[in-house]
């Protein structure tokens, strides 16, 4: 295939790319749209395939089978409810693979037409070396981020002093190897990148508490962009140019939606720290008494409520709630309820988690609305069933000056004639921020496991 | 005697256009000569700026080639940010997980590493390079398939 042909296959790539993001701007064009992408990946790897230089297909027919059913297989199996973990390994084999792709460019810079061995243009080794450097980044970081998702390692942020300094130090020394290799393109400073840079990405994500963990996940969708970009500066390729900006910006905008959920600028996001230790200036309630009650009182409320606006969380996640609470909601709609569905921006681990969910349990999508859609109906609503979210409610962001969540944009569920709060206790959510809504005169707190708490208002219904 | 006097004159002459002649031919060659040394050095000249211009233009290439590539990219942010912006909020699940499925397209590069005959260090960190984006497009797209065939309008 000659060069001029297999740019333009590569171009017709990117377009279907692009489409393949613009279908998803609603959910009767998105699978459309997704086939669309799968077709440019179909494009973009048979041109390369015709390239002169791919003449011995084993090892690659290999390595797409073992990778194929791999990923196949973990697609398939996958619980929704794990979403945000499967993402971050992806992330981290997207990093992985640019590291590989670099250092296969390093050791055989012939095959990309970048000079030869000892011998590689220094812009090529600076795309090189960047490609690879947020490569191991992503890599190392989605692995943290993965291990803080599935709780193999601690939520909470792991601060020590220095961390900071520790950091710029790694930054410098990383801008210095890339000058060293570019000056003696010696294999031990590509590989020295390489490990600082791992090193870096494990250090960026640890202070990083859970409750920034949607931030986090959209921050290394944006690295696995930005490292598929710098590699398709050095192979000279526009689809994986095209691409990896795309991505990245895709990435970024999802990590600024997701700072503007919870008011937190994006720096102090990767600095860290936030979400482990409780706030202690918590303002005084007075009495702080709470009115707890049975599932069959919650049914009975909602049974004779004109309109209930359930608030899903994390925790109705984690308790695979999702089902029984579908069932509830069918079992008002029976009784001439209106049930709605509001989503806050950052409910969950990672952007539209929650959509997905109620998708999963086959919620219509046009029962669910998001924050600034809803917030206003609040004030007209009977009850608000709020469903392991916490923070993402909490009136003290609108009034507290003193709260960290101060500045939120909040859910206005105490709006509501009555508020039901499903909850395992009075733990203040990931914040570590005390919620006044729980000792609100019209918030009535329902104790239990989430699905267990469904179950039994299902029941009681009936 | 005016007779000899004249012959004398006259080979004399003779002898002197046949030096002149000679002395014209010499002249002649030495222009050429001249002449064949400087084609010489012309050509000398063009190989050395042929060979200049041979150094010059891999740079050139790669030079225009990082312009022409960092426009894409610059154009391809704001398509990306257009693009993106636009995609409703309940679909952003599905957007992470597509845009981890496309990113793979960096499978371009480890296939053209793997892809020689013989096996070299390249060679095998293709192979890598191949079967971990392979996870990726797989299980990108898989999954955001699945993802998408939940969301299900109100009958």
């Amino acid at each position: 295939m000659s060069a001029n042909l297999s740019a333009f296959a590569y171009l017709i790539a990117s377009i279907l790319f692009i489409l393949a993001l613009r279908g998803l701007s609603s959910p009767t064009t998105a699978r459309q749209g997704n086939l669309f992408g799968i077709i440019g990946m179909v494009i973009a790897i048979a041109t390369t395939l015709a390239n002169p230089e791919v003449i011995a297909y084993s090892w690659i027919i290999g390595g797409v089978l073992l990778g194929g059913t791999a990923g196949t297989v973990i697609a398939l199996r996958i619980q929704m409810t794990a979403l945000p973990q499967l993402v971050a390994a992806f992330h981290s084999l997207v990093g992985l693979a640019a590291v590989w792709v670099a250092a296969a460019a390093f050791y055989a810079p012939e095959a990309y037409g970048i000079g030869t061995s000892g011998n590689i243009p220094a812009a090529s080794l600076i795309e090189m070396s960047v490609g690879t450097a947020i490569g191991a980044i992503t890599f190392t970081g989605s692995i943290i981020a993965f291990g803080k998702l599935q709780a193999l390692i601690s939520g909470k942020p792991l601060v020590f002093p220095g961390q900071h300094f520790v950091n710029l130090a790694l930054g410098i020394l990383l801008v210095a190897l890339i000058v060293w290799l570019v000056r003696g393109q010696a294999d031990v400073t590509f590989w020295a990148i390489v490990l600082v840079s791992l090193v870096l990405g494990v250090l960026i994500i640890v202070p990083i508490g859970g409750a920034d963990m949607p931030v986090v996940i959209s921050m290394l969708n944006s690295y696995s962009g930005w490292a598929a970009c710098g590699i398709g500066f050095t192979l000279a390729n526009s689809a994986l140019v095209i691409t990896g900006a795309l991505v990245g910006s895709s990435g970024a905008i999802l990590s600024y939606i997701m700072c503007k959920g919870m008011n937190r600028s994006f720096f102090s996001v990767i600095l860290g720290g936030f979400g482990g230790v409780t706030a202690g200036a918590a303002a005084d309630l007075g009495d702080r008494t709470v009115k707890s009650g049975s599932a069959a009182d919650a049914a009975f409320i909602m049974e004779n409520a004109a309109s209930v606006i359930i608030v899903p969380g994390y925790g109705m996640a984690v308790a695979q709630a999702q089902h029984a609470l579908k069932e509830m909601a069918d079992a008002l709609q029976g009784r001439g309820v209106k049930v709605r569905y509001a989503i806050h921006p950052v409910a969950g681990r990672m952007p539209g988690h929650m959509n997905v969910l109620l998708a999963e349990a086959r919620v219509p999508y046009d029962d669910v609305l998001e924050l600034e859609e809803i917030n206003r109906d609040f004030s007209s609503t009977d009850v608000a069933f709020v469903i392991g979210a916490n923070d993402v409610t909490n009136p003290a962001a609108k009034t507290d000056t003193s709260s960290p969540i101060y500045g939120m944009p909040v859910l206005d569920v105490e709006n509501a004639r009555t508020v039901l709060f499903v909850k395992r206790s009075l733990a203040s959510g990931y914040a570590g921020v005390d919620n006044p809504l729980f000792y609100r005169d019209n918030t009535m707190m329902l104790f239990g496991d989430a699905k267990a708490m469904c179950e039994d208002i299902i029941k009681a219904l009936e | 005697m005016a007779i000899n006097s004249i012959i004398d004159k006259l080979g004399g002459l003779a002898t002197q256009a046949a030096t002149d002649s000679e002395r014209f031919v010499e002249g002649v060659n030495r222009l050429a000569e001249n002449a064949e040394s400087l084609a010489k050095q012309a050509d000398t000249l063009a190989a050395q700026a042929a060979a200049m211009s041979a150094q010059a233009a891999p740079a050139a290439a790669s030079h225009g080639g990082f312009v022409f590539f960092f426009t894409v990219f610059v154009l391809a942010v704001f398509v990306g940010y257009y693009v993106v912006w636009n995609v409703t909020p309940a679909l952003h699940s599905p957007l992470m997980s597509v845009t981890n499925a496309i990113s793979s397209v960096i499978i371009v590069g480890a296939l053209i590493a793997a892809g020689p005959a013989g096996i070299s260090l390249s060679k095998v960190f293709g192979f890598i390079a191949v079967t971990l984006a392979s996870v990726n497009i797989f299980g990108g797209f898989i999954v955001t398939q699945r993802m998408l065939h939940m969301f299900k309008k109100k009958k």
